[in-house]
């Protein structure tokens, strides 16, 4: 076992966990922020994309221990109360998700995006969405979720 | 066609209740309910498509650290998974059902087949102790395609004597035959639709649990139906009474039919529970889905459409092989035959049609529904050879439509094939999509793209869809073993506010707020103060859940009728407390008045009436305020309309990219236009994925070779462009709110939409086919052949 701590929403927070134990594990298993999703298991899917210093970074591709002393932000930092970030009240307001499993990859991805990329064309959003697989949408309220967010 | 787009009531695009929770990582999925002294099981799946279990040796197993558990199909000696709709094939012969035993017992059937359970203190554990499990298979020959099981030199089910699960037929083919022998033309054309991975976001899981002290089993599940599940799970598989099995379904990743059906696993939980007294969860991973989930589609079809000398249809014939998998899933045996030759006769007068469905079992995951069920297979059928007769008549293949379009006068309108449409406008939604389109401007687009060296095409599908599922006594005598009626309670609460309990399930679809619009437009209370329940076997009365895009034309439906019993009953309290005449009492924006007076009640004044009753009618009336309805509906609905496709490919590489999607569709009145859009978003994707990007491949052995997200073609953002979705149309006659469904139009009207544009685009380079999926190897491919 490996004892790892990190900083996670703004609180610090430490665990034993196996050496294995991928991010997404620790982050529902251990923390129990459910948010943070599990898709698939070849990292294509991006349910499970979380910030680590502020990187967008899919959670079951790295290793809790990776994580060590890290900064990491999970769909439940995104909100300030009940004040919603504006990617996550453009994904309301243009009905940019329907089951909801998707969504939380999804808004941390697209928040990530336009920290890098301040005002993308819809062609760079559909690109950088690209590792983030949404079976409901056909992306189209996502990617003007995503328009708006960049107006704001 | 909104009536009105203020307010909260009918028509108005509301931004969904769900949203938040949804948003801030606060919804409530199977997988995040984690119950005290929470064990994990880990499924032991079969390597092989066809083998013999001689032996298994699970002793190092369940001697593992943190091991609990180790069950075989030997040790679960429980009831068969059960089918719930019964085919009868021409003869009269019932289809061949075999026994489905939630673990293999002395055989595996398919690559995924539950072969042994592990369950141990964490998942880690179980997954690593089954690693040790040694099972001894006898490999057998594999039945993997349809041409090879029906040969039965292989037999999937030795018991049941051959692979042909039915021989089933529909329609006059008497009939038919005469009208071929008179045609000015016959088009035949060979089809394959692509078996699929339905893959909704959320993987299945299941947590079952057992309380000692009550007898009571609870299973969370991932389902569209949790009711259905109760029902099959108690009653044909544990023998658990209703009354001591809770099922709760929360809040569910998507579905798109493939967590209709009762798996295996739910069985497996809640069964083993009570034995190790601990609750257990399952969660399946995403290579475990693709092997476990029910597949899509999958079907082999040969059609002939006769014509006349004018162009117009004479008869259309089909003969159909469907593979059902190695083992028959819940509602398997409906989908190629009522639930897809039922609707060959699509938006078109043909007078005669006759549709033979070879049903056949084969050593792959069993195939059922998936979003459009039955209906994408007999919409790509019927749209692919109306393309071609036009090719080969040199009839235009607009007009060709419009020639044979069932004339809006016509309605209601009996098909050659059971149906009877209660409403439509073909040509309505035919002439906006053209224009809408632009497909006057596709010439000159056209041409512009040639200049580039790219193929353009343009391809269009008239389709129509039955859904709205179902009429219980006409789906009782065409084989389904249930009732596919809904039902909804309101409960109005002593200070006026409202539960409504309904059968149906959300798992996307936005019922929190589509149905509680409805009662707000009803009652006229505000959104805040209406909270719609679902899900949960112990909270809602009944259900038999969401699918076949009936959640609000079935389950709506019941609810309308609910909130009327409870007008009426506050129509009468108010009358006595108002002391007038309940004939005298109209109702209007949440207000009980007597007629041309000024004396009224709010709403909430007669509920805390209800409940407080020292002034009540007693001797004519109970107190509280609190109806049931269920509702059957009288026919299916019939939503229809017109998908173009507009592509461009590159023909150096063999990219087809859909340039433009145009989707008119008539889906009855709408209740929210933004959910309504984001539906047929979604359907489009799914068929456009079908069309050009997905297909679930096996190998000769039997091995799924798309197995995973790496391999297996999900589309994503960059594969489309922004959809042109629009609806336009008529109501549905038969039911109060005039509605229709649109979960399923999507995913039906659009592939062969897609297909024609990449035929329309290739012809002129001679290519004359093409199937799904058109990934750019085949086109490439059939570019250089052509040449």
């Amino acid at each position: 076992m490996a004892t790892v701590s990190m900083t996670v929403n703004g609180k610090s927070v430490s665990g034993e966990v196996e050496p294995r134990t991928l991010l997404v594990q620790f982050i529902r298993e251990q923390l129990h922020l459910t948010g943070t999703h599990v898709g698939c298991d070849t990292s294509q899917c991006g349910a499970c994309v979380v910030h680590v210093n502020g990187d967008s970074v899919k959670s079951c591709t790295m290793l809790a221990v990776q994580a060590d002393g890290s900064d990491v932000t999970t769909i439940e930092g995104l909100a300030n109360g009940d004040t919603l970030h504006p990617m996550q009240e453009a994904f309301r307001d243009n009905h940019g998700l329907q089951c909801g499993f998707c969504t939380p990859g999804m808004v941390m991805s697209a928040v990530d995006l336009l920290k890098k990329n301040p005002k993308p064309s819809e062609g760079e959003i559909r690109e950088w969405l690209e590792g983030n697989i949404c079976r409901c949408t056909g992306y189209h309220n996502i990617v003007k979720a995503v328009q708006q967010a960049a107006q704001a | 066609m909104p009536d009105g787009t203020t307010g909260t009531g009918i028509g108005a695009a509301v931004k969904r209740v769900e949203d938040f929770r949804f948003l801030t990582g606060k919804g409530n999925y199977t997988d995040d309910i984690n119950r005290p002294g929470q064990s994990f099981a880990y499924i032991l799946r079969s390597p092989h498509a066809h083998a013999k279990i001689t032996s298994i040796d699970s002793s190092a197993a369940k001697a593992a650290a943190g091991v609990l558990a180790v069950f075989t199909g030997e040790d679960m000696q429980v009831g068969s998974l059960p089918c719930g709709w019964q085919i009868h094939s021409k003869d009269g012969s019932p289809m061949l059902e075999p026994e489905h035993p939630p673990l293999a017992k002395g055989k595996v059937r398919y690559v995924g087949d539950q072969v042994a359970v592990v369950i141990a203190d964490t998942y880690s554990q179980a997954k690593d102790a089954a690693e040790s499990i040694v099972v001894n298979y006898e490999v057998l020959p594999a039945a993997v395609s349809m041409s090879d099981a029906l040969t039965d030199k292989s037999l999937v089910h030795d018991d049941i004597g051959s692979n042909l699960c039915f021989d089933w037929e529909i329609g006059d083919e008497a009939a038919v035959d005469e009208a071929m022998s008179k045609a000015a033309h016959i088009t035949k054309i060979d089809l394959v639709n692509n078996r699929l991975v339905p893959n909704a976001m959320e993987p299945r899981a299941a947590v079952g649990e057992f309380d000692a002290a009550t007898g009571e089993y609870t299973l969370y599940t991932t389902s569209q139906n949790p009711h259905v599940i109760r029902l099959l799970m108690g009653a044909f598989v544990l023998s658990i009474p209703e009354h001591k099995l809770r099922v709760v379904a929360p809040d569910v990743g998507g579905g798109f039919g493939s967590k209709i059906y009762h798996y295996a696993e739910e069985a497996i939980v809640t069964w083993a529970a009570p034995k190790i007294g601990r609750p257990i969860k399952w969660v399946a991973d995403r290579s475990e889905a693709f092997i476990s989930d029910a597949h899509g589609r999958d079907q082999i079809n040969h059609a002939e459409l006769a014509l006349d000398a004018n162009g117009k249809f004479l008869a259309l014939k089909v003969q159909t092989q469907a593979n059902m998998g190695a083992y028959l899933s819940t509602f398997a045996p409906c989908v190629p035959t009522y639930l897809s030759a039922t609707l060959l006769a699509g938006t078109y007068t043909t007078p005669a049609i006759h549709a033979n469905v070879k049903a056949i079992f084969t050593n792959t995951v069993p195939v059922d529904a998936y979003r459009g069920a039955g209906r994408p297979e007999s919409t790509y059928l019927i749209e692919r050879i109306v393309d071609q007769a036009a090719r080969e008549t040199g009839i235009d293949k607009v007009e060709i439509r419009r020639r044979n379009f069932i004339p809006a006068d016509a309605f209601p309108y009996q098909t050659p094939v059971a149906l009877q449409y209660d409403s439509g406008d073909y040509e309505a939604t035919l002439s906006s999509a053209t224009k809408l389109a632009d497909v006057a401007g596709f010439a000159a687009r056209k041409a512009e793209a040639a200049s580039r060296g790219k193929l353009r095409g343009m391809g269009y599908s008239t389709y129509l869809e039955a859904c709205g599922i179902a009429p219980s006594a006409v789906v009782g005598s065409l084989g389904a073993r249930a009732g596919l009626y809904e039902s909804a309670e309101v409960r109005v609460h002593p200070t006026g506010s409202v539960t409504v309990f309904t059968g149906t399930h959300s798992h996307g679809q936005g019922h929190e707020t589509t149905f509680a619009q409805l009662v707000s437009d009803r009652l006229g209370l505000p959104m805040e103060n209406i909270e719609i329940s679902h899900g949960d076997t112990n909270k809602v009365q009944f259900g038999m859940g969401t699918y076949g895009s009936r959640s609000l034309a079935v389950g709506g439906e019941a609810l309308i009728r609910a909130v009327d019993k409870i007008i009426d009953k506050a129509k009468k309290i108010a009358a006595h407390v108002l002391e007038a005449s309940a004939d005298d009492i109209e109702f209007k924006d949440g207000n009980f008045t007597v007629a041309g007076t000024d004396r009224s009640m709010a709403f909430g004044e007669v509920a805390l009436t209800a409940y407080v009753p020292h002034n009540f009618p007693h001797d004519e009336l109970e107190p509280g305020l609190d109806e049931k309805a269920f509702y059957d509906p009288a026919n299916f609905t019939y939503p229809g309309g017109c998908h173009i496709c507009e592509v461009e490919i590159d023909p150096e590489t063999g990219v087809t990219e859909v340039i433009k999607f145009t989707a008119v569709d008539d889906v009855g009145r709408v209740i929210n236009p933004m959910i309504v859009e984001g539906q047929v978003h979604g359907g489009v994707a799914q068929g456009i994925g079908q069309a050009l990007l997905e297909y679930a491949a096996y190998d000769e052995n039997g091995q799924l070779v798309t197995g995973s997200f790496m391999d297996y073609t999900m589309p994503r953002a960059d594969n489309f462009p922004k959809f042109d979705v629009t609806t336009e149309g008529t109501l549905c006659t038969h039911n109060t709110l005039g509605v229709k469904g649109v979960g399923e139009v999507g995913a039906i009207g659009s592939p062969p939409a897609v297909i024609n544009a990449v035929i329309d685009a290739l012809w002129d380079r001679g290519v004359r086919d093409m199937s799904m999926p058109a990934t750019p190897e085949k086109v490439w491919s059939a570019l250089q052949a052509a040449e």
